[in-house]
């Protein structure tokens, strides 16, 4: 029998050229670029591969981002005898990236957004550009929408006896408040930069709506010094329990059973949570936990973050050498791009094995708002199950 | 003219009415494109129809649809504001309910625990390879442990609303005995009751707090959605792709037991994933043997003294994992 030399037609097809091999390819000059970037998405998305792409006149041109274990800085190529500047990557399916590009001059280093990119992502510190990897979208629920009844907030001001000073935030009602009936109640560290980068009013407005969690009551409170307080403060916890819970009880028509009461935080937030809910067992029975700095130590007090995190350190350790219930149910969601995920990683079997109902979800996404934006639906819908399951019109 | 003769030439069949139920006929969702005045007619309905919307909860009297689709002569009995009146009447028997609801939410909390675990388990087991005679033999074990779940949960909901009411007696209480006595005067002069869907919870709450069973009798029953549910033996809560993550379906309580035997399952286009071969497979054994029906949209199912007739686009789920159109058969059984 004859057998054929030539291979399969499959194998033999070679992979599609990226779009920018063959821009290169055709041995571009200023019209081509300009053609070639007309009208494209950038970055360009061609499955796992993306290629990032910056033009104007530069020494160097370095991408930033924050993808934990893959190396920052990297430098993008120049195309020859054009001003185009390009990197490719294989980014997994489902990614969010936030990014940077690093300007290099003669005299000087310049960080700048991708002024082709129009994905943007605010943050207390600025704003980033915002690579939406294959399978990524943004969730519609994130969005205005005009069918969404909107909920109130209120500005509060409240003195802590624990602080002794002023303490404030915002009060969120839901759209169809009425006095006579109860509520479950959420406190959230970081009020402000979730309803700013996480536009959590939004999402609140829009899972009430769909019936995805029931009416709640939300405080978004902020500290002056979260460095300070929220890594396992005894004042902090107390604030937070025997000041502002006490009071909202008694001013707002909420239900009084720990398993309508959540504490939710992200990164040093979620530290601030844990740890209250930790020296006040039993009272809160819902955590949202947003990728936690649970920064531990196997041996030792010498942590690899810094001195920041001695007192998360001591705490943790301490949860990790003697873990107890002090809740019902904690969601927990982290980043895969983070270094923190192997601290929350390691937290999961530990709090599952004292009884408490854990979900853990993990994202490929860093530590940043949209991240934790992204993780909400799932996480009070969770903790705290709205009438979708009871509604049947 | 009454309503038409709807006797039923059917032998006994499994699935019956409850006795004194002239017929009652289960319906898909009527938001968008109602088919419950064909029913009525088809059954010759043809006087006062009484009107259960208290599913709605506060817009129960949002009714208006309701009332120009049946041609303006529904009676609507108000159920949720008549409980409202209640509360405030005998606040001893409102702090009671609270009381009882909470013990029921902790009993649906515990309950779902052990169900989740039960149903991983299932699952588990269903994704191990064996003989397929061990198989075979794990998986109805696997069922029959989800089912003791479920068996054991609605018998602790039973004995709770039964202390409840041995302790409170609340038919015997004047504030809900005169508003039974405004709602019989009313169902009084209807031929049909009609149920729309809603807060399940709530309406059945609602219609055992005015024992609408007993008012039902000698009358046609129209209902939907959660109406459905609700007149089932049993009512089971679902959502296959809820925004928690993978929804298991739960035993809320019993119903009115108008219906025998089935598991009414509303809103299937976007509730159910009828591909899901193992969710439903677990679904139909659990529930056997009762039929687990999809209603969808104007899918319609008239029950008679002696069984159901004249299905129209309801949906059976099998124990194979596939669902078909429900049929009767000749003898006024079921068929699928």
């Amino acid at each position: 029998m004859k057998r054929s030399m030539r291979p399969s037609s499959a194998s033999m097809r070679a992979a599609p050229k990226s779009a920018i091999q063959q821009l290169i390819d055709s041995r571009p000059d200023a019209a081509k670029v300009d053609r070639f970037l007309e009208g494209r998405s950038i970055p360009i998305v061609e499955g796992p591969a993306v290629t990032f792409v910056w033009r104007g006149e530069a020494n160097g041109v370095s991408l930033r981002h924050w993808i934990f274990g893959l190396e920052s800085g990297s430098a993008l190529t120049r195309i020859p005898n054009t001003d185009l500047w390009y990197l490719t990557l294989d980014i997994p399916h489902g990614s969010r990236v936030e990014y940077k590009f690093e300007i290099h001059r003669s005299d000087r280093s310049e960080w700048i957004e991708d002024p082709r990119n129009p994905n943007r992502a605010r943050d207390p510190f600025g704003a980033n550009s915002v690579l939406q990897g294959e399978g990524y979208a943004v969730p519609d629920w994130v969005r205005p929408d005009p069918t969404s009844r909107p909920g109130l907030l209120e500005p509060f001001g409240f003195h802590s006896k624990a602080f002794g000073g002023m303490r404030s935030g915002h009060i969120y009602l839901p759209a169809r408040f009425r006095k006579t009936r109860l509520y479950p109640l959420v406190v959230v560290h970081d009020g402000r930069d979730y309803l700013n980068f996480a536009v959590m009013k939004t999402v609140l407005d829009n899972l009430i709506e769909r019936l995805e969690i029931p009416d709640m009551i939300v405080a978004f409170t902020d500290s002056p010094d979260r460095i300070r307080e929220y890594p396992n403060d005894e004042r902090h916890a107390r604030f937070l329990t025997e000041e502002l819970l006490a009071d909202l009880t008694h001013r707002l028509p909420i239900i009084d059973r720990p398993q309508a009461r959540c504490l939710m935080g992200a990164s040093f937030g979620a530290v601030a949570a844990f740890s209250t809910a930790y020296r006040y067992p039993g009272v809160w029975g819902r955590l949202l936990l947003q990728s936690g700095s649970f920064a531990f130590t196997d041996i030792g007090k010498t942590n690899r973050r810094g001195p920041l995190f001695d007192k998360v350190v001591e705490f943790v350790n301490q949860v990790r050498a003697n873990p107890v219930p002090v809740s019902e149910r904690v969601f927990m969601s982290c980043g895969v791009y983070e270094s923190l995920i192997y601290e929350n990683r390691s937290l999961v079997p530990l709090l599952d094995s004292t009884g408490m109902q854990v979900k853990f979800v993990e994202a490929r996404d860093g530590h940043n708002w949209e991240n934790w934006r992204d993780r909400l639906r799932e996480g009070l819908s969770w903790l705290f199950p709205g009438p979708l399951m009871f509604i049947y019109e | 003219m009454g309503a038409a003769d709807v006797s039923s030439p059917y032998p006994e069949p499994p699935h019956v009415i409850s006795g004194d139920t002239r017929a009652v006929v289960l319906l898909g969702a009527q938001r968008f494109d109602p088919s419950l005045a064909d029913a009525v007619a088809e059954l010759g309905v043809e006087g006062k129809i009484a009107a259960i919307t208290a599913g709605w909860q506060e817009r129960e009297e949002e009714d208006d649809d309701l009332q120009e689709h049946l041609g303006g002569r529904t009676v609507n009995l108000r159920l949720h504001a008549r409980a409202e009146e209640v509360f405030k009447n005998d606040p001893d028997l409102q702090a009671a309910h609270r009381e009882r609801q909470a013990i029921l939410r902790h009993r649906q909390d515990f309950y779902r625990i052990r169900l989740e675990h039960a149903l991983d388990a299932q699952h588990v087991i269903a994704n191990r390879a064996a003989p397929k005679d061990i198989l075979d033999d794990e998986a109805r074990a696997s069922i029959q442990a989800i089912r003791d779940i479920d068996r054991s949960h609605l018998e602790r909901c039973v004995r709770d609303h039964k202390a409840f009411e041995e302790r409170w007696r609340p038919l015997e209480r004047p504030a809900v005995a005169d508003q039974i006595g405004e709602i019989a005067e009313i169902v009084k002069d209807c031929e049909a009751i009609a149920i729309a869907g809603g807060h399940v919870a709530s309406l059945l709450n609602r219609l055992r707090m005015f024992d609408i069973a007993k008012l039902a009798a000698g009358k046609v029953v129209f209902a939907w959605c959660g109406g459905a549910m609700a007149v089932s033996e049993r009512v089971v809560l679902f959502h296959h792709s809820p925004p928690q993550g993978p929804g298991a379906a739960e035993v809320l309580d019993e119903g009115l037991a108008l219906v025998g035997d089935v598991v009414c399952l509303p809103q299937p286009e976007f509730r159910l994933r009828l591909d899901d071969r193992e969710r439903i497979r677990v679904m139909a054994r659990r529930f056997a043997p009762a039929t687990c029906l999809a209603l969808p949209a104007r899918s319609r199912v008239t029950w008679l003294k002696r069984g159901p007739k004249d299905p129209s686009g309801v949906l059976a789920l099998r124990d194979d994992g596939m669902h078909t159109r429900f049929e009767v058969s000749g003898g006024g059984g079921i068929g699928s």
